[in-house]
């Protein structure tokens, strides 16, 4: 393509985006440390974008600043739907550095749990004030009815977001789905592995008739 | 006045009993601070009436703030009665579906609770309180 044609090309995209009735929506994936937010993030921009969000990581807190994907347009039955994606650190109401110095020295588990902190307060402040709708993402192996899911889906409820809930990492022998639609029986809750890829198409059509 | 205020025994615990009636005074940064201050100075805080939700998403984000290397390591937080899974009903009321309904809220120091959540006694004590 020509660098006018592309040029033209763009000045157009914008525009249209100018003049379409609605931003882009701004879809949140919140919940607590080690669900799988990153990987499922990483592959939904994956998927439609091409590049990745942000780094993976068995340790708790590896994300510690909410990472936002813009733009990404999903696919579904002819149509194109648009939203941004907003990766958040895991959200927890206790930090203790000590978790982290089995994997590294003192200095830097300090350092990661003051980030970790500061990453929390701004989750929960895109929560209040700059997300359309959430992904609560939950690790089916382990037991959803913690304080900290029922505090934040219920924060969620009281600023009339709509929200699915992801139920991840149902590759692993632990995973039970039926405890977490048990648990949250008010909203639609989605079985998926975000690592292994599995059940993406129910994961799009979802995010398309939620969030479109 | 339901307000109970433990002794000053080193290796005693205070709890801060505080009434709906005190807390309905309040503003929400008022709230917090309350809960926060007792909590750094290694109380339980039980509030009769518990929080909205939008005070809860402002306590986990001050708590966040407040969090320090060696000294405040964050809050342990659990609401009564609690649910079990199957009980949709109860859970509602938990997940604050129903404004009107009290919740029980204990908030305590997050490295003094877990030997609180080990004491079947006192939790049993609070819910039958309830
Ligand atoms: N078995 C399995 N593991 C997964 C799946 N999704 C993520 N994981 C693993 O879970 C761990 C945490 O994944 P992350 O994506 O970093 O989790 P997160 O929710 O972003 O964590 P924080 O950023 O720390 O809050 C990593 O070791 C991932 O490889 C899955 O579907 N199945
Ligand atoms: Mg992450």
């Amino acid at each position: 393509m020509g660098l006018f044609t592309e040029l033209k090309d763009s000045i157009s995209r914008a525009t249209d985006r100018l003049f379409s009735e609605q931003e882009p929506k701004r879809i949140g994936i919140y919940g607590p440390p080690n669900a799988g937010k990153t990987t499922l993030a990483n592959r939904i921009a994956r998927d439609w974008t091409g590049d990745a969000v942000g780094a993976e990581s068995h340790i708790p807190h590896e994300t510690r600043r909410a990472r936002r994907k813009e733009d990404v347009e999903i696919e579904r039955n002819g149509k194109t739907v648009t939203i941004d994606i907003v990766d958040t650190p895991g959200v927890t109401t206790k930090v203790d550095y000590e978790e982290f110095t089995d994997e590294m020295d003192k200095d830097d588990a300090v350092r990661r749990s003051r980030e970790a902190t500061e990453g929390v307060a701004e989750a929960m402040h895109w929560l209040r004030e700059d997300v359309d709708g959430v992904i609560y993402v939950l690790d089916s192996a382990e037991d959803p009815i913690t304080q900290v899911n029922t505090m934040l889906i219920g924060i969620i409820e009281s600023r009339d977001l709509p929200v699915l809930i992801f139920a991840n990492k149902i590759d692993l022998d632990e995973s039970s789905v039926k405890r977490i639609e048990d648990a949250f029986p008010q909203h639609k809750t989605v079985p998926l592995s975000a690592k292994e890829g599995e059940n993406m198409d129910e994961v799009y059509d979802n995010i398309a008739e939620y969030f479109g | 006045m339901p307000e109970a205020t433990g002794t000053d025994d080193i290796d005693g615990v205070q709890i801060d009993l505080i009434s709906g009636q005190r807390m309905d005074g309040m503003a929400s940064m008022e709230k917090i601070r309350m809960i926060l201050d007792g909590v750094h100075d290694g109380n339980i805080v039980i509030l009769e009436e518990g929080l909205t939700p939008d005070e809860e998403s402002k306590l986990i984000e001050v708590t966040m703030a407040e969090i320090s290397p060696d000294e405040f390591n964050g809050i342990e937080i659990e609401t009564y009665p609690k649910s079990g899974p199957s009980d949709s009903s109860l859970l509602g009321r938990i997940m604050g579906n129903d404004e009107s309904t009290a919740k029980l809220t204990v908030i305590g120091p997050a490295n003094q609770i877990e030997t609180l959540h080990k004491d079947e006694t006192l939790i049993s004590a609070l819910v039958s309180r309830n």
